[in-house]
């Protein structure tokens, strides 16, 4: 249930983004989803891509600072109120969320969100018992 | 105007004779009570009546900071404690200080050695003098606190910071005479300049500015925006404390306290003594301390020693403004920072081959320090807080260690320059 997902340190400098794509770009990796988060001096981003191990490792090569980390890839309607469920599911159990995004998704019914939680197999089990789906990582990378 | 005008404008060879004679004791107190020294002593087969002349010097061993760290912390006492009434510290390399001790006679001739620095620059007892130099275990702050009191001068032991109280105080009491150090000097101007300020109030004159390298053009920048003289103080815990050597009035060098001090300037990689006029690394022997007498100090301070008479009269001799160091070592804000203290801390925190850099800028007037630290894997993780906790801790550790402030700036492997395998460690922009 639990996918990969990778991070990537980087420096608020021109360039470093546009080397990491270049850099997955020339080792066939692709990018399933993708967030970045930052602060004045630096940012993290974080991606799922269809071959995490892979990336890790021509990443490391070429320089940056990877960590992985798992996430769940949750699946909801794609329609008003729809995330709020899962959320609700979190809160009412203590799960908290480090952070989430959204994943470029081919099937128009439905949406698929990345979820960083801090005790993920409570939320495995509180998600799937209450009904919502989590796609398993094969299937992720294969998107 | 002299403090002790017999000691300040004796002839060379009075002061050559006295230098001897104080020497020739200090090795003789030396041996006998410093293992330290006996040890190194007998290394080279000397004893104390070896030394005959002056020049024999060249024969005494070297005391560097290394030896000082490694009899910490009261290992080169020359008095049993009970006769030691003082103990100040400067900045170690790993949080220990470097220790020294003052007898009571010591405490005596070191107000009257800053005094005579302090007359040297033209200030005298109907002088008010607002001391912004740290009060503690440096010697700042204590130094010219006593030195302005043996002159009989009124000390406002402002120590540093605050510096709203420091020019409301300084209208208030009609200051005369500024001590701190030269950027803080700057940093009190820009504030008062920048308004609240009644300048028909301020009465400062003289400024005795000293505990970091300074240049002429900040010399030229505080003298106008205080309309005072500027004059650079110079000294080191080691040896003394302030009150070494000091500017006077002629501006061209400082006065060294040869019948306190032996000053050389030797070449930094042979350890062979340079002649009058060379450029080299500054060396000094504490003559009469009790407590601490140091033989050969190695300042890793750089300079140049003038024997010409100056125009004041004194004939003590003069040694350039400190221009660099032969190490690492950088002063900021007043404070020793060896790029070494913060690889220890980087090992701290995990780190088994630290990338690092320290980078020193002038912001406005103040010194500003940002250390880069190259990001590693286990640094790493995917959240944004983990990082900012890092620089926290990082932050809170370095100025425990330190004891200045730094910003850490979180950078990418590989991105700090390196120069044949080696991490160039600092980048110093300030100007010189």
């Amino acid at each position: 249930m639990k996918v990969k997902q990778i991070s990537i340190f980087l420096e608020n400098k021109t360039g470093r983004l546009a080397r990491v794509t270049e850099v997955l770009g020339e080792n066939n990796i692709n990018i399933r989803a993708l967030s970045i988060a930052d602060t004045t001096d630096f940012g993290i981003l974080r991606l799922i891509v269809d071959d995490p191990e892979k990336a890790v490792e021509v990443l490391r090569s070429a320089g940056f600072v990877v960590s992985t980390t798992e996430v769940l890839a949750v699946e909801v309607d794609d329609r008003p109120g729809a995330l709020s469920k899962a959320l609700r599911v979190l809160d009412e159990n203590g799960i908290n969320i480090e952070y989430l995004y959204a994943f470029v998704q081919k099937d128009p019914e439905k949406a698929l969100v990345v979820f960083r939680v801090e005790k993920v197999e409570d939320a495995i089990k509180e998600l799937t018992g209450n009904g919502i789906t989590l796609i398993s990582s094969d299937k992720v990378y294969k998107l | 105007m002299y403090w002790e005008k017999e000691y300040e404008t004796m002839s060379r060879g009075q002061i050559k004779e006295i230098q001897l004679k104080r020497l020739k004791s200090l090795v003789e107190r030396l041996y006998n009570n410093v293992p330290f020294y006996r040890k190194k002593f007998k290394e080279r087969g000397i004893l104390p009546g070896d030394i005959k002349t002056l020049e024999d010097i060249r024969h005494l061993p070297f005391t560097t900071k290394q030896d000082l760290r490694d009899t910490y912390p009261f290992g080169m006492f020359a008095v049993p404690m009970e006769e030691v009434v003082r103990l100040h510290g400067s900045s170690g390399t790993t949080g220990k200080p470097v220790v020294v001790g003052y007898t009571k006679n010591d405490l005596k001739t070191w107000g009257s050695l800053m005094a005579r620095c302090m007359t040297m620059a033209g200030v005298s007892s109907k002088d008010v003098v607002q001391n912004a130099y740290g009060y503690g275990l440096f010697t700042g702050g204590l130094g010219v606190h006593y030195g302005a009191e043996t002159l009989g001068a009124a000390v406002v032991p402002m120590s540093g910071g605050n510096t709203a109280k420091q020019l409301m105080l300084m209208q208030d009491f009609g200051t005369s005479v500024l001590a701190c150090t030269p950027t803080y000097a700057l940093y009190m101007a820009e504030e008062a300049h920048a308004g609240g300020v009644d300048w028909n109030k301020i009465k400062l004159k003289v400024g005795i500015f000293g505990a970091e390298p300074w240049s002429d053009a900040m010399r030229q920048q505080l003298e106008e925006r205080w309309n005072i003289t500027a004059l650079d103080i110079y000294g080191l815990s080691e040896v003394l404390g302030p009150g070494v050597a000091c500017e006077c009035l002629c501006k061209k060098g400082l006065h060294i306290n040869e019948d306190h001090f032996i000053a050389e300037v030797i070449d930094p990689e042979t350890g062979e003594q340079l002649p009058y006029g060379e450029k080299g690394e500054l060396v000094f022997t504490s003559l009469t301390k009790e407590a601490f007498p140091v033989l050969r100090y190695r300042t890793r301070d750089i300079s140049v020693l003038y024997e010409d008479k100056c125009q004041c009269g004194r004939t003590l001799v003069r040694m350039e403004r400190v221009t660099g160091r032969t190490d690492d070592m950088l002063i900021i804000r007043g404070v020793n920072v060896f790029p070494s203290q913060v690889e220890s801390v980087l090992l701290e925190f995990g780190e088994t081959e630290p990338h690092y850099l320290l980078v020193v800028d002038r912001k406005g007037a103040m010194d500003d320090l940002e250390i880069w630290v190259e990001v590693s894997d286990r640094m790493f993780s995917d959240k944004v807080r983990g990082l900012e906790d890092l620089e926290k801790r990082l932050k809170s550790r370095l100025f425990s260690v330190l004891g200045i402030s730094a910003k850490i700036k979180l950078v990418e492997p590989k991105s700090i320059p390196r120069s044949e395998g080696k991490a160039k460690r600092i980048v110093d922009k300030r100007l010189k």
